[in-house]
């Protein structure tokens, strides 16, 4: 009758001890949860407790799901095993627990036995085996094929973390099939079958003969148990830790829309200056960071040579805050003020984090500081004071922002004056950069040839803030809104439409609800979509041209557009032709988080020229399509620099639709 | 010590220049005022001075549009103390009206060093500086670009031309034209300034005699004509190069 | 009674400044028109040979140590008892580190009324009109300068230097000086300039910069124009405030007075400072976006394109012409 001796040739003395062992092993782990619990609390408060239930199936989608880590099927793979090898693992030996210290003990009986035990063995062997596949996948990749996003270059420390986890796991895999090898190698079962690894490991050892596989099961199963009790009470000091500190990391992930910004955690909008000011949620980011390198990977400020990382920065802020080294700066010795400068805030990165962590709310929340301080380069001081004075960065009179219109005719509505049924927020650079103001022009075109109402607020309008949030200046930002929404709430209108992102981004999700009290707040790409499947914008003509299309960060990754922009180009005519970083993983130009307002310094090759070189890739594309006035002039400039003139154009949607009309 | 630094409001350029009907003067309709860019560096070298240990800042403007935003950024950036003058029916006096106007009640302050910008780009009839040195019988040194606090003394680089400079020691009390501060105007942020609007009193002193003294009357305030401008080149970038390749081939550069 | 026409001549390290030339000429202008004398004020101690070529019909030359450099005390003591003493229908200094420190002082002390940014003076009905350049070079202002003394300060650009160099040295009176007291502010020593890099006043064409540039790194752009036509980069004062190019470079006000056949200004919107320096150029082209900027109406050429999409063009463009020749 097959059934579990669990302690099969162990001394008794050997029980007692594992188990005395094991509570030990639980006081060790309660006491590291605890520091780390205790740490938590110290930050300062953070709302994270609305829709439990949404929450919960984040849980499980992207913590036992794992949907984010499975986008790069290597790791997927790798993952899944290793999680689910050790979690069939731990579910075995707590049935074998239960089996044998309760239902054994306290009723007489053991359900571990039978087929139901057969089958716990076969199942058990076949998952301990994926834990090894995973365990080796994971081994060649950080030790064969060493991508630069796992390098750890600046910490040593931290290698011998990961080798350390990656070491344990292997060492309880194998010692844990020694054993069993061991046990059948010496009891002969009939079921030896049904522990495939086991049996082949027992053949193995057949010929040592008893005496010598009995002690060797000893010596191995103490082993066994000791490395998995230290293995088990390092857990919450090591990066191991993010067995339970990523699941609770994505419970209490935001649920606001991407593209609103927390609010500052500090009175009075002054950021985070020291370790003090984080947030709990923010210290619980720090402590989720495993390293993989994603964020790194698809950072367009990392890539462009810039001294950013986001990855470095999570790591040395975890660093720090376990360090509290009170000779040490946050800013300045830990986080360096061109670190924080150079991202765009394209979202990539907390985009694809397998952990969920928000790394711009602290790259937000630290620049705040260096605002606020006046930290602030000369050019972006010139933009936030010609912002703050002109409401435009241009250092332009506000009398020039609709000096585009002057050649429009009929004369463009003034909405400040009358009704209309769209109300176009224009934009900064749409107004007033003269490589732009012709295509502002062929959309204001555009609308009236679909026979919309629309009109702008002229001189009422504002640069909506979006841009200047994300550099950190929240005072201004707060004004900027204060102007714009006085002058929006005075209109009537029944839906705005923006022909820029950035401007989309902010007035749909941080402005005042009241602002727009409902009304709906559009991209002109919504807008056009809807237009052409009314059948109100017909096209005369099919464009032929092969082209690709750039998602823009604030249109794509922050609002989850990306089907409307393709289908306005597919129903021109155009054949479109994905880039390898389309939709939620395009590239960003590097204008954004007010770095168009910097000064480029420390750039090898520049982000916009990056995936102009990567458009310019793709075999047989004629244009680049964007959607947003800061990559069309982001794109141009590259073309030029990088010498794609002949190969690559620009192209704005609102130009494609106008020939195509 | 008390450092006074008098900053001035002067016409907007940015924005556009009407002048008004009868032609002699700016269309005080359309005027847009923003604070002298110099009297900016003068604030910065009086806050470097104090941020040394020289003593408190004082900042005093007269009355116009926009003058409690630029008193209250001084007041984030760390003045003391800031004033505004009232009592004008103008927002525009010439220098020697304002420095009259400001001149008891700078003087009032007890002031060891007085510091404005060396020139304001309205000031037809010469800066204010020297003016109010004078006014308050006080020595004056403009250009300086950098200042040192000594005792009873201030020691400061005047700027000549070519990249020539001066060294100079004067006594206090005494009045600086400042020609660039230690460190560009810093940033202070939106922030900041709206806590200094609720939190610092901005006080308010009468000017004693409001009468405006204009020596010099402008016949004529004009544009400069069209004219006299230049040809522009039109065309896209290649364009104009090639033209402009053109001109140096015919001043024999090439 | 002869009307006269004091003018303080500005020194520096040995050598008259060119707007001293400037204001010369200018009260020539005047003085051909109305009965009157050009009178040259020359303060120094041993520097008498400044007279040498200043086109004045009389040069007073007031000799002190406490002269030999300039300090505001003891050159409004001497120019504030003469302007007493003599009442001149004017008084022309420079709008300069010296000029202003005299004149502003003196204006309010004496109560005579002051004109500054003055370009250039004419005669008309007997009266004497003064034009002057304001509002960073947006607006003129013309006007009549008060009887019986009216104080004005000038900056160049209506009259050349020649203008006010003379062959024939007018007549050179030692004046005495007045006493001279111990006054607040006292000369220390001088720092010189940078030496070592180019001097651009020597330059025939010169690439100027100014806050269009944007950033550091596209000097880089601007290198190779210059390196294609074969000319010196420099700078107003924005970007060597920056410390993008050192103060050597610095072309206005407190910078360099240059006069090259071509001066090439990109980025550059034409402020008073700046091309008060730049208007002895042969022939000035100017890259600015913005078509108001005062530059243009210096410039003999201009182009409203942003100078970072120009810059690469041109400097193509010079390339090939410089290959085909």
């Amino acid at each position: 009758m097959p059934v579990r001796e669990t302690f099969w040739n162990i001394p008794h003395w050997a029980e007692i001890a594992q188990y005395i062992l094991g509570f030990l092993t639980l006081v060790i782990f309660a006491y590291g949860v605890l520091r780390r619990v205790r740490r938590w609390r110290q930050g300062r408060p953070e709302k994270r407790n609305d829709r439990l239930g949404t929450r919960l199936l984040s849980v499980f989608t992207h913590a036992i799901g794992q949907v984010r880590l499975a986008q790069d099927p290597y790791a997927g793979i790798m993952h899944l095993t290793i999680f689910w090898g050790m979690v069939a693992l731990l579910m075995g030996t707590i049935l074998a627990t239960v089996d044998w210290d309760v239902t054994r003990l306290l009723w007489g009986f053991q359900f571990l036995q039978g087929e139901v035990y057969l089958y716990y063995e076969l199942v058990l062997d076949i998952f301990g085996l994926l834990l090894l596949v995973g365990l080796g996948m994971a081994a060649y990749r950080r030790y064969v094929l060493r991508p630069q996003r796992l390098k750890n270059l600046t910490n040593s420390a931290l290698s011998r973390d990961d080798a350390y986890a990656l070491g344990m796991l292997t060492l309880i895999a194998i010692t844990g099939y020694l054993v069993e090898g061991l046990r059948i190698a010496v009891l002969q079962p009939e079921w030896a079958a049904w522990s495939p690894v086991g049996r082949v490991l027992a053949s193995m050892f057949a010929s040592l003969g008893d005496p010598t596989n009995r002690n060797l099961h000893l010596t191995i199963w103490t082993a066994h148990t000791l490395i998995a009790f230290v293995f088990i009470a390092s857990i919450p000091y090591t990066k191991l830790f993010h067995i339970a500190s990523v699941p609770l990391n994505i419970f209490f992930r935001s649920l606001k829309p991407a593209g609103a910004l927390a609010p500052a955690s500090v009175e009075g909008s002054l950021g985070v200056r020291t370790g003090d000011d984080f947030t709990w949620k923010q210290i619980l980011d720090f402590e989720s960071c495993i390293r993989c390198g994603r964020c790194q990977e698809n950072c367009p400020a990392f890539a462009s040579g810039s001294v950013l990382s986001p990855r470095e920065v999570m790591i040395k802020l975890e660093a720090y805050l376990w360090e509290r080294n009170d000779s040490k700066m946050l800013h300045g010795d830990v986080i360096r003020a061109d670190e924080l400068w150079a991202c765009t805030t394209c979202r990539a990165c907390v985009q694809l984090c397998p952990a969920f962590i928000d790394h711009l709310a602290v790259f937000t929340d630290l620049r705040r500081h260096l605002v606020n301080e006046g930290q602030v380069d000369r050019m972006l001081q010139d933009a936030l004071d010609s912002l703050a004075r002109y409401g435009n960065s241009f250092c332009q009179p506000e009398r020039q922002r609709a000096r585009w219109t002057q050649t429009i005719q009929p004369k463009i509505k003034d909405a400040r004056k009358e009704a209309v049924e769209y109300l176009w927020i224009v934009g900064d650079y749409a107004s007033y950069h003269a490589n732009l103001i012709p295509l502002t022009q062929k959309t204001a075109e555009i609308f009236q040839y679909a026979g919309l109402d629309f009109g702008i607020l002229y001189e009422g309008e504002r640069n909506s803030g979006n841009d200047v949030r994300r550099v950190g200046e929240e005072g201004l930002f707060e004004m900027l809104v204060e102007k714009n929404a006085a002058a929006i709430s005075r209109c009537s209108y029944s839906a705005v439409v923006t022909t820029d992102p950035h401007t989309f981004n902010t007035l749909k999700n941080e402005y005042p609800s009241e602002t727009f009290d409902h009304r709906p707040v559009l991209h002109y790409a919504q807008l056009l979509d809807q237009l052409i499947l009314s059948g109100r914008l017909r096209f005369s003509r099919k464009l032929d041209y092969y082209v690709t299309y750039h998602d823009p960060c604030y249109l794509g990754r922050y609002n989850g557009i990306y089907a409307a922009p393709r289908r306005v180009i597919a129903s021109t005519g155009c054949k479109l032709i994905e880039m390898p970083r389309c939709g939620e993983r395009a590239f960003c130009c590097g204008a954004g988080g007010g770095r168009i307002w910097m000064e480029e310094t420390g750039v090898q090759e520049r982000p916009s020229e990056i995936r102009v070189r990567e458009a310019a890739a793709l075999p047989g594309v004629q244009a680049m399509v964007v959607a947003c006035p800061k990559d069309f002039v982001m794109f141009k400039d590259a073309v030029k620099t990088a010498g794609y003139e002949d190969r690559l154009v620009i192209k704005d949607l609102s130009e494609l639709v106008l020939e195509a009309i | 010590m008390n450092l006074i630094v008098a900053i001035k409001l002067v016409p907007d350029l940015v924005e556009e220049l009407k002048i008004n009907e009868e032609g002699n003067f700016l269309d005080l309709e359309s005027l847009r005022l923003r604070v002298n860019e110099f009297d900016e560096h003068a604030l910065e070298q009086a806050i470097l001075l104090k941020e040394r240990g020289a003593g408190r800042v004082i900042v005093i403007a007269l009355d116009g549009e926009g003058v409690e935003d630029a008193l209250f950024t001084a007041a984030a950036k760390g003045a003391d103390q800031v004033i505004k003058l009232t009592g004008n029916t103008m927002p525009l006096v010439s220098n020697h009206t304002l420095a009259r106007w400001l001149a008891p009640v700078i003087k009032s302050l007890q002031p060891s060093l007085v510091l404005t910008g060396v020139q304001a780009h309205n000031d037809l009839d010469g800066p204010l500086g020297p003016l109010l040195a004078e006014y308050l019988d006080l020595p004056y040194v403009g250009y300086v670009a950098k200042a040192t606090m000594k005792d009873g003394e201030v020691e400061i680089r005047k700027e000549y031309p070519g990249g020539l400079a001066a060294e100079m020691e004067i006594d206090l009390p005494a009045v600086l034209g400042i020609q660039a501060a230690e460190q560009p105007p810093r940033y202070i942020a939106f922030s900041r300034i709206r806590q200094a609007m609720k939190t610092v009193q901005l006080e308010e002193r009468q000017i004693p005699d409001p009468f405006i003294e204009e020596p010099i009357a402008i016949a004529r305030l004009f544009q400069p004509e069209i004219g006299e401008r230049a040809e522009i080149i039109s065309g896209d970038v290649d364009e104009i190069a090639a033209r402009l390749v053109d001109i140096f081939t015919d001043l024999d550069l090439l | 009674m002869k009307q006269e026409i004091f003018v303080l001549i500005e020194h520096l390290q040995g050598r008259v400044t060119d707007i001293s030339y400037l204001m010369l000429a200018a009260a020539r202008g005047i003085t051909e028109k109305l009965d009157g004398n050009v009178v040259a004020l020359l303060l120094g101690h041993n520097q008498r040979a400044l007279a040498n070529d200043l086109a004045a019909d009389r040069i007073l030359y007031f000799d002190h140590p406490d002269l030999a450099h300039f300090t505001p005390g003891a050159y409004q003591r001497v120019i504030g008892s003469l302007i007493e003493e003599n009442k001149p229908r004017l008084a022309l200094f420079g709008d300069t580190s010296i000029g202003v420190e005299v004149a502003g002082p003196l204006s309010a002390r004496l109560n005579l009324p002051l004109v500054s940014y003055c370009k250039s003076l004419q005669v008309e009905n007997n009266a004497i009109k003064f034009t002057s350049q304001i509002c960073g070079g947006k607006l003129m202002a013309e006007g009549e300068l008060p009887s019986p003394t009216a104080l004005v300060t000038m900056i160049p650009g209506a009259y050349k230097a020649e203008q006010g160099r003379s062959v024939t040295p007018g007549v050179v009176v030692q004046a005495s000086v007045p006493q001279l007291d111990k006054h607040p502010v006292r000369f220390l020593q001088y720092i010189e300039p940078e030496t070592g890099d180019v001097d651009i006043t020597k330059e025939a064409l010169l690439i100027s910069v100014g806050r269009g540039i944007q950033s550091q790194d596209n000097l880089e752009i601007i290198q190779e124009l210059a390196d294609a036509l074969g000319g010196v980069v420099c700078a107003s004062r924005p970007v060597v405030d920056q410390g993008w190019l050192p103060a050597t470079r610095l072309v206005g006000k407190s910078g360099k007075r240059v006069k090259p056949k071509v001066y090439l200004a990109l980025g550059i919107s034409g402020a008073t400072e700046h091309v008060e320096a730049i208007t002895d150029s042969e022939v000035i082209i100017a890259v600015n976006t913005d078509p108001l900027a005062p530059i243009f109406n210096l410039a003999k050429y201009g182009a409203t394109v942003d100078l970072l999409d120009l810059v690469p063009a041109l400097t193509e463009a010079v390339k090939q012409a410089t290959v085909k020749a």
